[in-house]
């Protein structure tokens, strides 16, 4: 039964793992991006409609990441070579994106996704890991695109702590000048990590319509985007920290949908309310314990402009 | 080369130029996507037109459209101008429509000249509290505000959806779940036409105006939006006036929905804001946070919005579209405001400095 649940959890816990993880990366590059929700949002769409029309379920993933970063790009545009205020212009791309998703999603409502994209999808028990007792099963028995997840949250770890490229992304983070002056190419690495970190998100929202519902339906992110968004605080800027939030908020997700098979008397209204209350009293207490620590990247949100200094 | 240089002052006429020619690129672009669809931009752009202006019971779908918008603005430009980042108007809209719904069903019987002012009160408090918890919590502890009133919007969407499915829903309507409709009485009256809430929102308008420019409170505000630090230093109780400004701003949010609620859907539902909180953060931004200018891109937006789902009968164009071309104009105009900050020039390599 609690390895089920775990089960359930991690598939749940996914799309925000690609969310979180795209977040990450741009707001070490300095920035604050809201428009996660709307990039998820047009991921979602263009990799729902991709499979539909192609049911090539690669093709589908490349366009929402594409979707993804096409979004990016209109942000980092706006907000690095036009130094544009980046809460608003985030804000722009979450309603633009949800505009997008509901424009292109027209008519998509009810398609269910091709037979060759759900079976490449399917969930699949890896040799030996899945045979870890209780945990195996929970853990390894899952679609190829849970298992993208955990790869890539690794893959980030190293990327960010174990490279020169990781320690460049790094020191623009905490000091734009300094790296500049250090030689950095600043607008590369930012318009680099913040388009990559659209495309991850782009993803995140694609595993929502191609393998979590797997149909389509009108604002299916349901406010996972500004989650992922609360949450790059919970992980404190650390890609291996996702393994922790993004798997507990999965949880949270389902579990009133559980509890309700188990007589327990709650309205399952409150349940689905619960994502939305953690995150506010994880905000809480992450700034009650505000330490140096868990500190955001010094220039987070702060714009820079070399001519201003 | 080509450097960046900032601009020192700009005149407001180029300014508002430059603003234009934003909005123009703007629909340009949105024609390609028409073109792109198959349909004639500049038809589509006149049907929308003359979905909004056409006749007269358009042109007062759009007032009365145009009525919310103002009002939520008005409460987001108050925090905005804090740099307080409350996108929380849509869950202060639906907390200001809970708390006049239950003042309208608890005491239905009331007399008008009691209850609507009783509701009034109820809309001001449920948004005016919404506000203050987040607001709270930032001037506490610096808690961040943006997700922080974003989430409570989910969770005040997850409250009426809990209440029209549970203990509000209305036992007469078959099963459907669906709150009790409101007596006569709780229902806004009408004046020329279009309900009352055009005159509420004109006086609000001008106490806005007031409140800023010749209060201390007002000028308090725009201290903090330019510096807390500052601020702080000249002995500004910066706590208190975040909780001040929020509660009122949300008070003000609550109010639109209270309105809404009252002469427009009779009842409380899930669908009370109809996107309002959302599109009222792009009017207040487009206008500067300027009272005047808000009433203006008040009335634009919710042409463009009235327009759009005209166009949807006409060219079976979603009302989705409507959002699209709202994003693009914002896009455009947050991009034009590097021509009003900064301006290009060319010097050549010889006797510049570095490169840029």
């Amino acid at each position: 039964m609690l390895f089920s649940f775990l089960h359930a959890a991690v598939i749940a816990g996914t799309p925000l793992v690609f969310a979180i993880l795209g977040e990450i990366l741009t707001e070490r590059a300095g920035k604050l991006n809201l428009g996660v929700e709307g990039m998820m949002l047009m991921g979602a769409v263009i990799g729902f409609k991709t499979a539909v029309l192609t049911a090539y379920p690669l093709l589908a993933l490349f366009g929402a990441a594409l979707a993804g970063a096409a979004g990016a790009l209109i942000f980092s545009f706006l907000t690095v070579t036009l130094r544009s205020n980046q809460v608003v212009t985030g804000l722009a791309l979450t309603i633009f994106g949800t505009g997008f998703a509901s424009f292109a999603g027209q008519g998509l409502a009810g398609h269910i996704v091709p037979a060759s994209v759900k079976d490449f999808f399917h969930p699949v028990a890896l040799p030996v890991l899945s045979r870890i007792p209780f945990l195996g099963e929970a853990l390894f028995h899952h679609s190829i695109f849970v298992y993208a997840g955990y790869i890539i949250i690794i893959a980030a770890y190293v990327y960010l702590f174990k490279t020169r490229f990781g320690l460049n992304l790094r020191a623009l983070g905490e000091n734009t000048a300094a790296a500049d002056a250090a030689g950095i190419n600043i607008m590369k690495y930012k318009f680099a990590h913040i388009l990559s970190g659209g495309a991850l998100i782009g993803l995140g929202g694609a595993f929502l319509s191609l393998v979590y519902v797997p149909t389509w339906q009108e604002n299916i992110t349901t406010g996972r985007g500004w989650i992922a968004v609360a949450l790059v605080i919970f992980c404190k800027w650390n890609p291996i920290r996702i393994f922790w939030g993004a798997f507990l908020f999965g949880g949270l997700d389902i579990i009133g949908f559980r509890l309700q098979g188990l007589n327990i008397h709650i309205s399952q209204y409150f349940f689905d309310m619960l994502p939305y209350i953690v995150t506010v009293i994880i905000l809480i207490m992450t700034s009650v314990k505000d330490s140096k620590e868990k500190s955001p990247p010094a220039e987070l949100g702060r714009p820079y402009f070399r001519e201003d200094k | 080369m080509l450097q960046i240089i900032k601009n020192k002052e700009i005149s407001s006429r180029k300014k508002a130029a430059i603003h234009l020619a934003a909005i123009f690129l703007a629909l340009l672009t949105a024609s390609v996507f028409i073109l792109f669809m198959g349909h004639p931009p500049l038809k589509v752009y006149l049907s929308m037109a003359r979905g909004a202006f056409g006749t007269s019971y358009r042109f007062t779908e759009t007032l009365i459209k145009t009525i919310p918008l103002i009002i939520t603005s008005l409460g987001i430009s108050l925090a905005f101008r804090m740099k307080f980042w409350n996108i929380g108007a849509e869950g202060q809209i639906i907390m200001g429509a809970f708390g006049a719904s239950w003042v309208a069903l608890s005491y239905p019987h009331l007399p008008s000249f009691v209850l609507l002012p009783l509701m009034g009160l109820g809309g001001l408090a449920g948004g005016g509290i919404w506000a203050l918890i987040p607001a709270f919590f930032r001037a506490r502890f610096r808690t961040n505000e943006t997700i922080f009133t974003l989430m409570l919007n989910y969770i005040a969407l997850q409250w009426i959806t809990y209440l029209q499915n549970g203990p509000w829903k209305d036992p007469g309507a078959l099963g459907f779940p669906k709150i009790p409709n409101f007596s006569p009485q709780a229902v806004l009256p009408k004046l020329f036409g279009i309900h009352i809430g055009w005159l509420i929102a004109f006086v609000l308008v001008v106490l806005s105006a007031l409140f800023i420019t010749k209060t201390k409170k007002g000028y308090e505000i725009q201290v903090i939006g330019e510096s807390e630090k500052t601020a702080r230093y000249a002995g500004i109780n910066v706590s208190r006036t975040i909780l001040v400004t929020l509660f009122i701003s949300g008070a003000l949010c609550g109010l639109a929905g209270m309105i809404e609620a009252s002469a427009i859907n009779k009842t409380l539902s899930v669908e009370i804001t109809g996107g309002v909180g959302y599109t009222a953060i792009i009017t207040a931004w487009l206008a500067n946070l300027k009272e005047l200018r808000i009433v203006l891109v008040s009335f634009l937006f919710a042409a463009m919005i009235q327009g759009s789902s005209y166009i949807q009968m006409a060219f079976q164009i979603p009302q989705s579209a409507a959002q699209i071309l709202q994003g693009l104009i914002l896009f455009f105009v947050l991009g034009s405001e590097f021509f009003i900050r900064y301006r290009i020039v060319y010097r050549s390599r010889k006797s510049g400095g570095g490169e840029a």
